[in-house]
């Protein structure tokens, strides 16, 4: 983004507002990988030195890498399968007129506006009552509960992007549903399946407040963070974590975006 | 799912059935439409209706030490009716809420106009520079919070070491203020686009129309802009509200005493207190509170639009 722009006068006061959103939203960010770079047990001001012990702190911990493989493990499965999950679901609704779609799609979107914590509990509740150990597949479950509909989100606007009629075309021109599928629909969903997969891993990647109460003995990295949270002398290695966490997801976002965007160009239809 | 419509021709022990089956999923568009939605419906039902249900019912059973007694009663909810704690912790836990969807929206709201009409290149690059933190872990940025404002803190070593005071200030952490703040930076994202999408779809010759007919810059807002982003509005003000209410790992990282929400409460039932039917009697009744506020919210903003239209 060039300054510039910002600068010239058409932007006014609304650009100077822009620019001090932009500093309320990522300055107490920002604050996390500055203390991880700083040679003090404290975080507090003023900065002692440059180090990169939190760092070798931070690698050496065995809590921290099995915690990071748990989550890198269940955030790529939950990724699989919500998007599957969505893909289909938004197919069904953006191909077919089907009665009663509207109170379906209303009870897959249902836990974007139910808090957290009662699916949580609800979840915890099931798995006793059926004598469930708790484990990363609880997790699992309660994960797929909240990518499932942001998976379905992203998957109805791509495929209300393109046109019904190539489909269509394909089996007039005798493909069979499953060539239909491999040779047409795939393709052009795949921006949108990118897109999604990336979505739903982030999400699970960094969920808390359902994992809280589905993990047993394996816990994922935010439940690592948490119990590390308590701890001072912890801290700057948690720090440490979660500056190469903001520097990988800047990446990750970034080229999701990009990849997105592009897709959706590429057809100019709909908006975001 | 393809593969259910196509699996017919493979297997055809009885192909007078099978072809009968086949016909019906080509002919009717709901059939092959709700094969597809069967997957998903079957993992929600599963996953969100059965585990709902279970807890309702625990809602209405009685914890006796380590075992759950479950005989029917409505014990658990005359306990809440009866404690005024509860009351007041659920009623100030909507009040923070409130407060931060309120906080939110009208920072969002002048980003997302500015990003839909003012940014003309590189929309793009705004929408990812602000989508960037909120990837990052929401303990994280919840503890960064606790970097700007606590004793040792940003605000406070920057002030002494500018002079202004001599000793820490303690009321910047742990009390109400610092969770509404926490809240509204950690959800800035949630509120954002959804606005911004309403705003994009508005089409441009609406406003152009506007100002041919004589109305300025502020009537054309008013009467224009702002009732067509409506829907962005809602949707952000429901996005932020539903989860925050329930939210407990704010509260008891900057909340402090002064701080808790009814989430730490619930939180505590199903942990240290050990009382998972009166947990769930307590989620219950959250969330039949929060259902009906969102519903006077949807008829009030319905009621408004139809006014205006």
């Amino acid at each position: 983004m060039s300054i510039a722009t910002v600068n010239s006068p058409r932007f006014g006061a609304l650009g100077v507002f822009a620019v001090a959103y932009l500093a309320f939203i990522y300055i107490p960010v920002l604050f996390l990988p500055l203390f991880s770079f700083n040679d003090s047990i404290y975080i507090a001001f003023p900065l002692k030195g440059f180090t990169l012990e939190w760092y070798g702190k931070m690698a050496e911990s065995k809590g921290l890498i099995t915690a990071l493989e748990n989550s890198l493990r269940l955030g790529g499965v939950v990724a699989v399968l919500s998007t599957v999950l969505g893909t289909l679901a938004a197919k069904a609704v953006t191909r077919y007129r089907l009665p009663g779609s509207g109170p379906t799609v209303a009870f897959i979107m249902l836990p974007l506006v139910i808090p957290g914590i009662i699916m949580g509990i609800a979840l915890l509740v099931l798995a006793s009552y059926l004598g469930l150990t708790l484990s990363l597949f609880t997790i699992g479950v309660g994960h797929l509960l909240i990518t499932v509909p942001f998976s379905m989100l992203v998957m109805i606007s791509r495929l209300e992007g393109f046109d019904k009629n190539l489909e269509e075309a394909s089996s007039d021109l005798g493909e069979n549903a499953w060539t239909t599928f491999w040779r047409v629909t795939f393709p052009l969903a795949i921006p949108g399946l990118i897109a999604s997969l990336l979505l739903t891993f982030t999400i699970s990647f960094d969920e808390f407040i359902l994992a809280f109460f589905l993990a047993g003995t394996e816990v994922t990295l935010p439940i690592y963070i948490w119990s590390q949270l308590r701890f001072p002398a912890k801290l700057p290695a948690v720090l440490a974590l979660g500056a190469v966490i903001l520097a990988s997801s800047f990446v990750v976002v970034t080229f999701a975006e990009w990849f997105r965007r592009r897709g959706v160009q590429i057809k100019t239809s709909s908006g975001v | 799912m393809a593969e259910r419509v196509v699996a017919a021709p493979f297997t055809a022990p009885r192909p007078n059935l099978i072809a009968r089956i086949r016909g019906l999923f080509i002919r009717s568009e709901p059939l092959r439409g709700y094969a597809l939605l069967t997957p998903t419906l079957l993992v929600m039902v599963l996953a969100l209706a059965v585990p709902l249900a279970i807890l309702v019912a625990y809602s209405f059973w009685t914890q006796n030490y380590l075992t759950i007694d479950k005989t029917l009663t409505i014990n658990n909810y005359a306990v809440i009716a009866d404690k005024l704690m509860y009351q007041s912790l659920l009623w100030k836990s909507i009040k923070i809420s409130g407060a931060v969807t309120l906080a939110t929206v009208v920072l969002a709201y002048p980003m997302a106009y500015f990003i839909a009409f003012r940014v003309q290149k590189n929309k793009l690059v705004w929408l990812i520079l602000i989508t960037v933190p909120f990837w990052t872990s929401y303990l994280l940025r919840v503890f960064a919070w606790k970097i700007v404002l606590g004793y040792n803190g940003v605000i406070n070593s920057g002030l002494m070491s500018l002079g202004f005071i001599d000793k820490p200030l303690e009321f910047l952490l742990y009390n109400p203020f610092a969770v509404v703040l926490t809240l509204a930076h950690a959800w800035a994202a949630f509120a954002i686009l959804p606005i911004y999408v309403s705003l994009e779809k508005i089409d441009r010759s609406l406003i152009e129309a506007a100002t041919d007919l004589g109305d300025g810059p502020v009537m054309r807002f008013f009467r224009v802009t702002l009732p067509l982003s409506l829907p962005g509005v809602i949707a952000s003000s429901l996005l932020v509200f539903i989860p925050t209410v329930g939210d407990y790992v704010t509260p008891k990282l900057v909340g402090g005493t002064t701080g808790i929400m009814i989430g730490n409460i619930i939180q505590s039932m199903f942990g240290k207190a050990n009382n998972w039917p009166l947990g769930a009697a307590l989620s219950i009744y959250a969330m039949f509170a929060i259902t009906i506020l969102v519903c006077v919210f949807l008829w009030f903003t319905k009621s408004l639009r139809k006014n205006v239209a």
